[in-house]
C-alpha cells in the first residue's frame, strides 16, 4: 500500500524556559517525508520532552495557534515543511519574541485579546431590503474578505518593529489590528467612524511602511499596500484636509462627510 | 484545597466554537451574567477549520428550496433515526440564524444581485450552503468572536473543565484547571451549556485537533445525562492521504461541489457504479448532467460524487480494497479537468477553492489546478452525544444544557455537510436562551467541598504516580491505532469483541500513565487527563457498535451489510449504571407527526 517514507535524523535546538529565563536544548529526532515541524516538535514532546509546552490546533494553517520563529523567521510550523529547511545543521524553533514568555514555545498573546476588545464593534447601516437583508456586490466585499482572511497568527506582530524593538504596546495596536480596522472601516454596511482612534488611541502613524508585517503574512494579506496606507489616507483626509478641517469646525462634534465611506 | 479560585456566573459555557459563542451570546442577552471557557486561546476552536458552508435554505439561489426540502433532506441524510423536531426546528430556523451573521459583520460570498450566494453540497437537494470560499468557519467563528467580546461576557481561555458537580439532581458547578500555570477554577453556576464539539481523537486518521477528546461527552455522562447514537461516527470520504504527516487533514466537500470528480487508478469515476435506490431519481445519469448541475443548471441532477458522505467513503475503500486505488491507498480527487469546460479554470479554482489550493501546495507539493489530488477517507465527525430536549436543549440533568457537535439529535446516522455549522447557531442561540430562562428562575444551589476536593486530587493524581513506565502520549496513540482498525469504517462482531478487551487493558495502563514536569503548561499531563475521555468515549462507541446489528449510515457493519428496519426505530442510549458499569439500551424513537411524515412523503 503506502510507500515507506524514507527517514533521516535532524536535530531540532528548541528553547526550553519561561518568564524567568531558559535556553536552547537540542533533540534528535527521525523525520520522513513531508514532515512539517510541528510533527518533529510533538515527536520530541511523545518521546523525550513529554512537558515541552507548544499550542497547536488545525495542523493546517487555519487556526494561527502554532506561530514561532523558525531558524530566525517567524513562521506557523504547521505549515513549514522540514524538507524545504537545511537539515545538516539544527533547526532552531522558539517562541515569537514580541510577547512575554509563559513557557517553552508558548508565549502570553493577551494583550492582542484587549486591544481587540477596544476597537468600535461593527455598525451595519439600516437593512437595504423590506425583509431585513443587504445587497453587496461581490466585487465590492473583494477587499475586506481579504482582510478577514486572517487567522489572528500575531507573526505580523511579531515582525513589527513598533512593538519588537520599541515597545510600543500601548500605543500602537499593531499590524493585525490596522488590518482589522481596515476590515470595519471598508465593510460596506458599517457606518462606525474609527478615523480619530486610529490616529491617536491606535497609533497608525507609529507605521513607518517597512512592510515587514506583508511579508511573514501566513494568509498573504498585503497588509501594508491594501490596509495600512489607505488608513493612513484616510486620516490624512480628515484631520489635514482644508475641507475637512472646516468643516470640523462646523460640527465639532466629528458629525462624518456625506460619503466617507468608499 | 487551598489553591482553588472561585468564580460565579449565572449560566456557565464550556466550549468557544460556533455553539459555545452562540449560546453565551444569547445567554448574556438575557441579562444574566455569563462565563465562557475554552481550552484554546478564543478564535481558535475547531469551528475555524470548517471550509464549505452553512447550510440553510435562504432560497437565493433557487427559489424552488424551503425549510421542507431541507427537512427532508436532513432525515433522508440521517437515514431517518434523527430527532425530527430537531431536524424541523433547524430547518426552520436556520435562515434566521444566517442572516443573523450578517448582521453581526460577516461577508459571504455574494450572488449576482446582491445577496448571500449558497452552493451545492452532497445530499442537499438545491444549492444550499452560504459560504465565504472555503473558510466559512473561520468568517463563523471570528464574526460571533467580535460580536460576542462586547456582550460582557467572561472569558476564561486555555482553560479545561474536568468534572460537572452537582447538587443534589441539579447542576451546581464546575472544576477546571488553568494550562497556563495548573491553577483550579472553581466555577458556581446556576445552569451550564456543554458545548466542547467532538471525538476524533479516538482515532488514528482524523480531521480533529487535539481538543477533540469527547470532553463534554464524558462530564455529561459522568454526571448521570445519558448519550445517544454514539455507533454514528463520520468517516469524511475525503482526507488527504500524502505525505504521512498529513494524513486525515480534510479536503472539503467544497472540491467535488465545484465539478471535482472520484476517479480509480483506471481513471474511471467510479461512483457511477454504485448508486443507492432512494437517491437514483435525484442522481446524474451522466458526467455530462453532473456538470450541468455543478454549473447551477436547475434541471440537473447531481453527481454522485455528491451522495452522502457514509456512501462515499465506503466507494472509494471498495476501490482501494479492490486494488484500483491510488499509489498512496486512496483514490484520486481530480477538479483540474474543469479547464476542459471553462476558460480560466485555474484562476477560478484559486478563487473558489483557496485554502485547499494553499494546503496542497505547502503540504503535498501538488498544484490542484494542474494534478489530480490522492485522498481517502478521514475520521470527521460524531453523530452521536448528549441526549437533550429538542426544543430547550436540557439533558436529563436539570440546568445541564448541550449544543453542537457534542449534542446529538439533528443528524441521525449521518449528517449532511454543512448542516453542523447550521446547527451550531440554531441551538446554540436555543441552547443559550433557555440557559438563561432557566438560571433565572433556579433556586441557588450549593457545592459540596468533598465532592470538589475529590475532583481537584483526580485532577492532581497524576503527579503521585510511582513506578510506571510508559508517558500517556503511548498510550492513547494505541488507543487511536485500536479504534482504526478494529472499531473504524467496516465493523464486525469479533474485532469489536477484541477492541472491548483492548479498551479494559488501555484503561489499566492509562491509570498507570507516567508524566514529568510540573503543572505549567504541562501537555503530558494533560494528555494523561484527556484518556479518560477518549476511554469512555471509545467505549460508548463500540458498546454501541456492537448493539446495532445492521448498517446504517456512518455505522457499516460487514457481518450485517443491510438495513433493519426495526433498527430503524430505535436510538442507543448509553449511561452510567449504578455499579458504574456502562448500560446501552434500545429506545424507540418517539412516532412522527402526520404533518412531518406527509412532507417526507411528498420529497420522495
Ligand atoms: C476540517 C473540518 C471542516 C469542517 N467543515 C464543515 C463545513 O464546511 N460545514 C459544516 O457545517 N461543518 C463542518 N465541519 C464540522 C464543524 O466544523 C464542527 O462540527 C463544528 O465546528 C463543531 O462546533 P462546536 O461549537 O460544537 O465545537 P468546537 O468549535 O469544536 O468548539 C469546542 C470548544 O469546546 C472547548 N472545550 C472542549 N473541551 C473542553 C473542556 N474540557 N473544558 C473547556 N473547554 C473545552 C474547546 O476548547 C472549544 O472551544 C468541519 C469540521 C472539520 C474538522
Ligand atoms: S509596515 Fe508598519 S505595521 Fe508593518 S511591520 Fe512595518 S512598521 Fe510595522
Ligand atoms: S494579518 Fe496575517 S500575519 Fe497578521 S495575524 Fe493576520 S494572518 Fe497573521
Ligand atoms: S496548528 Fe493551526 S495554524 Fe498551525
Amino acid at each position: 500500500m503506502a510507500e515507506t517514507a524514507t527517514t533521516q535524523m535532524v536535530t531540532l535546538r528548541i528553547w526550553r524556559g519561561d518568564a524567568n529565563g531558559g535556553s536552547f536544548v537540542d533533540y534528535q529526532t527521525p523525520v520522513s517525508h513531508g514532515m512539517v515541524v510541528l510533527d518533529a516538535v510533538h515527536q520530541v514532546q511523545a518521546t523525550q520532552a513529554m512537558d515541552l509546552a507548544v499550542r497547536w490546533n488545525c495542523k493546517a494553517g487555519k487556526c494561527g495557534s502554532c506561530s514561532a520563529e523558525i531558524n530566525g523567521n517567524p513562521r506557523l510550523m504547521c505549515m513549514t515543511q522540514i524538507a524545504h529547511l537545511p537539515t545538516d545543521q539544527p533547526i532552531t524553533i522558539e517562541p515569537i519574541q514580541a510577547f512575554p514568555s509563559i513557557k517553552d514555545l508558548v508565549t502570553d498573546v493577551s494583550w492582542n485579546y484587549e486591544v481587540k476588545k477596544r476597537i468600535k464593534p461593527f455598525q451595519p447601516r439600516e437593512p437595504d431590503a423590506a425583509d431585513g437583508t443587504w445587497r453587496m456586490e461581490q466585487a465590492d466585499v473583494d477587499r475586506v474578505q481579504e482582510f478577514r482572511k486572517c487567522i489572528e497568527c500575531f507573526l505580523c506582530q511579531d515582525v513589527c518593529h513598533v512593538l519588537r524593538d520599541h515597545h510600543k504596546h500601548a500605543e500602537f495596536i499593531g499590524p493585525r489590528f490596522l488590518v482589522h480596522v481596515a476590515a470595519l472601516e471598508m465593510h460596506p454596511l458599517d457606518t462606525a467612524d474609527r478615523l480619530e482612534d486610529l490616529k491617536d488611541r491606535d497609533g497608525v502613524g507609529y507605521c513607518n511602511i517597512t512592510k515587514c508585517c506583508t511579508k511573514v503574512c501566513p494568509e498573504h494579506i498585503t497588509i501594508t499596500d491594501n490596509a495600512i496606507i489607505p488608513l493612513k489616507e484616510r486620516v490624512v483626509d480628515e484631520y489635514y484636509d482644508p475641507l475637512m478641517m472646516l468643516w470640523r469646525m462646523i460640527f465639532p462634534k466629528r458629525q462624518p462627510l456625506p460619503m466617507v465611506k468608499p | 484545597m487551598a489553591d482553588i479560585q472561585t468564580h460565579e456566573h449565572d449560566v456557565l459555557v464550556i466550549g468557544a466554537g460556533g455553539a459555545g459563542l452562540r449560546a453565551a451570546i444569547e445567554a448574556s442577552a438575557a441579562g444574566v451574567s455569563v462565563g465562557l471557557v475554552c481550552k484554546s486561546l478564543l478564535g481558535k476552536a475547531h469551528t475555524v477549520m470548517a471550509e464549505g458552508g452553512i447550510a440553510a435554505a435562504l432560497a437565493n439561489v433557487d427559489e424552488r428550496d424551503n425549510w421542507k426540502v431541507h427537512f427532508a433532506d436532513t432525515m433522508r441524510g440521517g437515514q431517518y433515526v434523527n430527532n425530527w423536531r430537531m431536524a424541523q426546528l433547524h430547518a426552520q430556523e436556520a435562515p434566521a440564524r444566517v442572516r443573523e451573521l450578517e448582521a453581526w459583520g460577516a461577508v459571504f460570498d455574494r450572488t449576482a444581485d446582491g445577496r448571500i450566494l449558497q452552493r451545492n453540497f452532497g445530499g442537499h437537494r438545491y444549492p444550499r450552503l452560504a459560504h465565504v470560499g472555503d473558510r466559512t468557519g473561520l468568517e463563523m467563528i471570528r464574526t460571533l468572536q467580535d460580536h460576542g467580546v462586547h456582550k460582557g461576557i467572561t472569558v476564561y481561555m486555555e482553560t479545561t473543565v474536568v468534572r460537572l458537580l452537582k447538587d443534589g439532581d441539579r447542576i451546581a458547578g464546575a472544576l477546571a484547571y488553568t494550562r497556563e500555570r495548573g491553577r483550579f477554577l472553581l466555577f458556581k453556576a446556576k445552569a451550564i451549556v456543554l458545548a466542547t464539539g467532538g471525538i476524533g481523537k479516538a482515532y488514528k486518521i482524523t480531521s480533529n485537533s487535539w481538543e477533540y477528546t469527547g470532553d463534554g461527552h464524558t462530564l455529561a455522562y459522568d454526571a448521570g445525562a445519558e448519550l445517544q447514537d454514539m455507533e454514528f461516527i463520520q468517516f469524511h470520504p475525503t482526507g488527504m492521504i500524502w505525505p504521512l504527516s498529513v494524513r486525515g487533514i480534510l479536503v472539503t466537500e467544497g472540491v467535488r461541489g465545484e465539478g471535482g470528480v472520484l476517479l480509480n487508478n483506471k481513471g474511471e469515476r467510479f461512483m457511477f457504479n454504485d448508486i443507492p435506490d432512494n437517491y437514483k431519481s435525484q442522481t446524474a445519469k451522466d458526467a455530462e448532467e453532473g456538470w450541468r448541475y455543478c454549473q447551477g443548471d436547475k434541471n440537473a441532477n447531481r453527481p454522485p460524487e455528491l451522495l452522502t458522505r457514509d456512501h462515499v467513503a465506503r466507494c472509494i475503500l471498495r476501490e482501494v480494497r479492490a486494488g484500483r486505488g491510488s499509489p498512496h491507498g486512496g483514490v484520486y480527487l481530480d477538479i483540474q479537468w474543469i479547464k476542459e469546460k471553462i476558460p480560466n479554470a485555474p484562476e477560478h479554482i484559486k478563487k473558489k477553492l483557496p485554502s485547499m489550493y494553499h494546503q496542497f501546495k505547502e503540504l503535498g507539493d501538488i498544484d490542484i489546478t494542474t494534478e489530480p489530488m490522492e485522498v481517502g477517507p478521514t475520521t470527521h465527525y460524531v453523530m452521536g452525544g448528549v441526549k437533550v430536549d429538542a426544543d430547550s436543549q436540557m439533558s436529563r440533568i436539570p440546568g445541564l444544557f448541550a449544543c453542537g457537535e457534542c449534542a446529538v439529535g439533528i443528524n441521525g446516522a449521518n449528517r449532511l455537510g454543512g448542516n453542523s455549522l447550521s446547527d451550531l447557531l440554531v441551538f446554540g442561540k436555543r441552547a443559550g436562551e433557555y440557559a438563561g430562562k432557566y438560571a433565572k428562575d433556579a433556586k441557588p444551589t450549593t457545592l459540596r467541598q468533598e465532592d470538589v476536593d475529590a475532583a481537584a486530587k483526580w485532577t492532581l493524581e497524576p503527579f503521585d504516580r510511582q513506578g510506571g513506565d510508559e508517558g500517556p502520549y503511548i498510550i492513547q496513540q494505541d488507543l487511536q491505532d485500536m479504534m482504526q482498525d478494529l472499531v473504524g469504517i467496516v465493523r464486525k462482531e469479533d474485532e469489536m469483541q477484541r477492541a472491548l478487551e483492548g479498551l479494559g487493558k488501555l484503561k489499566e495502563r492509562a491509570k498507570k500513565a507516567k508524566i514529568v514536569g510540573n503543572r505549567e503548561y504541562n501537555p503530558g499531563w494533560h494528555t494523561a487527563l484527556d484518556l479518560h475521555n477518549l476511554l469512555t468515549v471509545s467505549e460508548a462507541i463500540t458498546r454501541c457498535a456492537l448493539v446495532r446489528k445492521e448498517s446504517r449510515g456512518g455505522h457499516f457493519r460487514e457481518d450485517f451489510q443491510d438495513k433493519d428496519a426495526a433498527f430503524g426505530k430505535v436510538n442507543l442510549v448509553t449511561r452510567k449504571g449504578p455499579d458504574g458499569e456502562m448500560q446501552v439500551e434500545q429506545v424507540p424513537i418517539p412516532e412522527m407527526p402526520a404533518e412531518l411524515k406527509q412532507i417526507i412523503e411528498e420529497m420522495k
